[in-house]
């Protein structure tokens, strides 16, 4: 009776929430990133479930409240037990939870699993549908493509490496193509934290000794957030994580950039180092004490 | 030579009858000399009030600084330290020990002994309780830990937590740990060996049900998290590595090693609460408990369960998909048979004739709030949709619905229920609902919407948020309705302070309840039992004052809508 009548009610009440939701009544998602949106959906099918369980009991108490409250001459039944019902709906509470394990089995690779990319290595669209498949432990995505970028937590700075020859990486922002799936492989150097981007999917426990996995594609290009979910010290709250997705031209002139910026630092620092060997092995041959000073003090 | 012919002669059960009565001792020094589990109960039970009302105090503060944004109350180091200890003080000196306050109190009274196995031991465990709750509280004139109430490694390591305040957690945690299994081992032995005649296992009063099935929880748990902080303490201070990855060790042993505690943890927090539901709910329905059988069974099943699922804290962690699987379905099962109990509760209230006294108000109230937090608990069991929810404030309202709804709210039930026999007198209804309404729209104002902040990003443990995070609302509704909540709690407090002078005499049996407890005036005498009765079922009490009604012509039963007492 109850659930008949729920059903329509939660169906509209799903309509009108699912859109204008973000973050009030549901997980966020956006971007376009297939993980995000099908762990929303199961969530929504878990709220769905839950709403009907929690109006069922909740209406009962309050009906039992009002109509059974104590009155002159009421008698109260004296029942010690029924066993077919307490049969009943121990029965009936395991059904649901055996729903729910289906449907999180069903929907589990669309999350798990990471898509396959829309562009290849060189940024041009790879043509075919995308293809997912189930597995125990994160496969690699379906096609080719794919970029793998270390995610390194510190006290309180994300670092990432990308991939490829030269040496690339950044702190704080992820740049990243759009329509590439990017897989992660998240670590951290000190204490323990937590990769987060919420409208990205889930999060991830980033271990000192371990190293955890995720994925993302992005679709649409933009700026998304998020921050470090595990507490780290004193500065957890400030541990931003932004992820900056663009065109794959305009993210090549970027890594190229970078790659250059992080040699022309290195080839700086090379330079300055071989400069002060040069004064303090100078200094040394003049026997001055300024050179011990130096040497017993190197920069910080 | 005697006759030995056993057949024909009666061997009275022996029984200690009081031929002189010596006065009762007083003063301070009755009470820190005491073995009396009343005496030692009642200990229990205002040092717990102390650390309930310092915990939330440290909530408090914790509202204002997240009231509002970018806010510079509170600075981040003040911040960690005031939600480790409120986390700790919480779960470690106000929870669990409150069980062992009142079982410590009733547990003899409602199986018909006259003191617990142990009196010595059992005084012992108070006195560590005690001293567990002052080495952590000592830490505030230095540095208090602040590494969150279950103390991660490495960040709980010397090398990042080089403070004393984390070594004060750990000797918090083995004294209490200590008083903790004593209690349990006294509890389980005074249960098994000294019930009253004709308590056989299917007559044991559900409280008391729980409370063993607690004890026998904290042996198996607190035993592990023993070993645990000692592990700790060895890394920090004598040079071992079992958590340290770059010598070897593991940072994910640590969350394995804790949570393999901290999971039962929660059930031995949970379930005495359940007992005082179970017991609480028949009385003002004025209906026998529905399904005996089945709640008993129930609280030994989701303690078995419980002990299997403690990695469900853990699903963000580098973990292969089979172990995740595994903990999302024991997780699952273990909803059957806290359903079970909830369907047997509604059972009861049916077709019975309601009292609406402060009792059961409130554990009507903690079941309505403990089932949202049971059905945000599914979402949180399905590990895909957790990695979304995990760390967030999500989980914060989650384990308050389940802690405080469960827990505090039953804590509040039993006060306002036991509160006569202990004492003598009744706490006042008017302020006892004022209360309960208080306490109630406090607890869901401030909670309801720390869903939707963690939904929205808003991770827990930053002492901080920005403007444009879109956090701003959630958490000043959340700071409003913690202030409401403490209301409530204060009006509470005011009136046991108030009663205990000006309180209604309460007489043996005000609430003409089922259990033997009732049977004794109120407070009863140290030894208890004069003469311990026969016990014929599960509502002794019941079938007492029917016996009188018969042999006395006067009526013992409860008629409804009559006041039970003048309040």
């Amino acid at each position: 009776m109850l659930r008949r009548a729920a059903a329509p009610a939660l169906l509209a009440l799903l309509v009108i929430a699912a859109p204008a939701s973000a973050g009030l009544l549901a997980p966020e998602a956006g971007g376009g990133s297939r993980n995000a949106e099908d762990t929303r959906t199961l969530y929504w099918l878990i709220f769905a479930l839950g709403v009907v369980v929690f109006v069922g009991v909740e209406a009962i108490l309050i009906w039992c409240l009002v109509r059974f409250r104590a009155r002159k001459g009421a008698v109260a039944a004296q029942i010690h037990g029924n066993t077919r019902l307490e049969i009943g709906w121990t029965v009936g509470a395991a059904v649901i939870l055996v729903f729910l394990t289906i449907v999180t089995f069903v929907m589990l690779p669309g999350i798990k699993d990471p898509a396959a990319s829309d562009i290849d290595e060189n940024g041009n669209p790879v043509a075919g549908t995308p293809a997912a498949f189930a597995a125990t432990d994160q496969p690699p995505p379906p096609r080719g493509a794919s970029m793998n970028i270390k995610v390194d937590g510190q006290q309180y700075l994300w670092r990432y490496k990308y991939p490829g020859r030269q040496d690339v990486f950044s702190y704080v922002n992820m740049y990243v193509p759009v329509g590439m799936t990017v897989t992660l492989d998240i670590s951290a150097d000190d204490v323990a934290h937590s990769w987060w981007i919420p409208e990205l999917g889930g999060k991830q426990d980033a271990l000192p000794g371990y190293i955890n996995k995720s994925w993302f594609k992005i679709t649409e290009p933009g700026i998304y957030r998020g921050q470090c979910a595990e507490l780290c010290g004193r500065n957890h709250a400030n541990m931003y994580a932004a992820i900056i997705a663009m065109p794959f031209d305009r993210w090549q002139a970027w890594y190229d950039r970078q790659a250059r910026a992080i040699q022309a630092a290195k080839d700086a620092a090379a330079q300055q180092r071989r400069e002060l060997e040069q004064a303090e092995g100078e200094a040394a041959a003049e026997g001055g004490g300024a050179a011990g000073g130096a040497g017993q003090n190197p920069s910080p | 030579m005697a006759s030995l012919d056993f057949a024909s002669r009666t061997l009275p059960r022996p029984q200690i009858e009081r031929r002189a009565v010596a006065p009762d001792e007083r003063g301070w020094t009755s009470w820190i000399t005491t073995t009396d589990h009343k005496k030692i109960g009642i200990l229990y039970l205002w040092t717990v009030a102390v650390f309930f009302v310092l915990g939330g105090v440290e909530a408090l503060l914790i509202r204002l600084q997240l009231g509002a944004p970018d806010n510079t109350l509170l600075s981040p180091e003040k911040y960690n330290q005031l939600f480790t200890m409120h986390g700790t003080t919480m779960i470690f000196l106000v929870t669990v020990p409150v069980w062992a306050g009142f079982a410590n109190y009733l547990l003899p009274l409602m199986i018909g002994a006259r003191d617990v196995a142990f009196p010595r031991l059992n005084a012992w465990s108070y006195w560590m309780f005690l001293f567990g709750g002052l080495a952590l509280y000592a830490s505030l004139f230095f540095t208090p830990p602040e590494a969150g109430w279950f103390s991660y490694v490495p960040l709980s390591t010397a090398e990042y937590s080089p403070s004393g305040g984390q070594d004060a957690w750990i000797f918090m945690v083995h004294l209490t740990g200590l008083s903790s299994m004593l209690g349990a081992v006294n509890f389980i032995a005074t249960i098994h060996n000294m019930r009253a005649p004709g308590m056989g296992w299917g007559r044991l009063p559900l409280f008391v049900w729980t409370i063993l099935v607690y004890s026998y929880l904290i042996v198996l748990a607190i035993s592990s998290l023993a070993a645990t902080v000692t592990m700790l303490l060895l890394d920090r201070h004598f040079g071992t590595n079992f958590f340290d990855p770059n010598e070897g060790g593991s940072a994910l042993l640590w969350q394995h090693l804790f949570w393999f505690f901290g999971h039962p943890e929660v059930y031995i927090l949970i379930l005495p609460a359940f007992g005082v539901f179970s017991e609480v709910l028949p009385v003002f329905a004025r209906k026998p408990i529905f399904g005996y059988k089945a709640i008993a069974a129930a609280t030994a099943g989701i303690a078995f369960l419980g002990l299997l699922v403690w990695a469900h804290h853990m699903f963000a962690t580098p973990s292969a998909t089979v172990v995740l699987a595994f903990f999302m379905l024991s997780s699952f099962v273990i909803a059957v048979p806290t359903g079970v109990k909830i369907f047997n509760w509604l059972a009861t209230l049916w077709r019975g004739t309601i009292e609406f006294r402060v009792p059961l108000l409130f554990c009507v109230g903690g079941i309505a709030t403990f089932v949202i937090g049971g059905i945000t608990g599914i979402f949180l069991a399905v590990f895909p949709v957790d990695w979304q929810l995990t760390d967030t404030y999500f989980v914060v309202a989650h384990m308050h619905y389940v802690a405080f709804g469960g827990t505090a709210f039953a804590m509040m039930a039993a006060t306002y229920y036991w509160f006569p026999k202990m004492t003598g007198r009744m706490l006042s209804e008017t302020m006892g609902k004022v209360a309960f309404w208080l306490t109630l729209i406090g607890f869901h104002v401030t909670f309801l919407v720390q869903h939707s902040a963690g939904l929205s990003g808003m991770p827990r443990r930053v002492y901080e948020y920005s403007d444009g995070s879109g956090w701003h609302l959630y958490n000043l509704i959340s700071t409003i309705g913690a202030f409401i909540l403490a209301l409530g709690v204060i009006v509470s407090i005011v009136n046991i302070v108030r009663s205990l002078k000006v309180g209604v005499k309460a007489g043996p049996d005000p609430w003409k309840a089922n259990t033997l407890e009732w049977y004794m005036p109120s407070p009863p005498p140290a030894h208890n039992f004069d003469a311990i009765p026969r016990v014929r079922s599960v509502e002794p009490m019941k079938d007492i004052r029917r016996q009188v009604e018969q042999m006395s012509g006067s009526p013992q039963r409860f008629e409804a809508g009559r006041p039970m007492v003048k309040a």
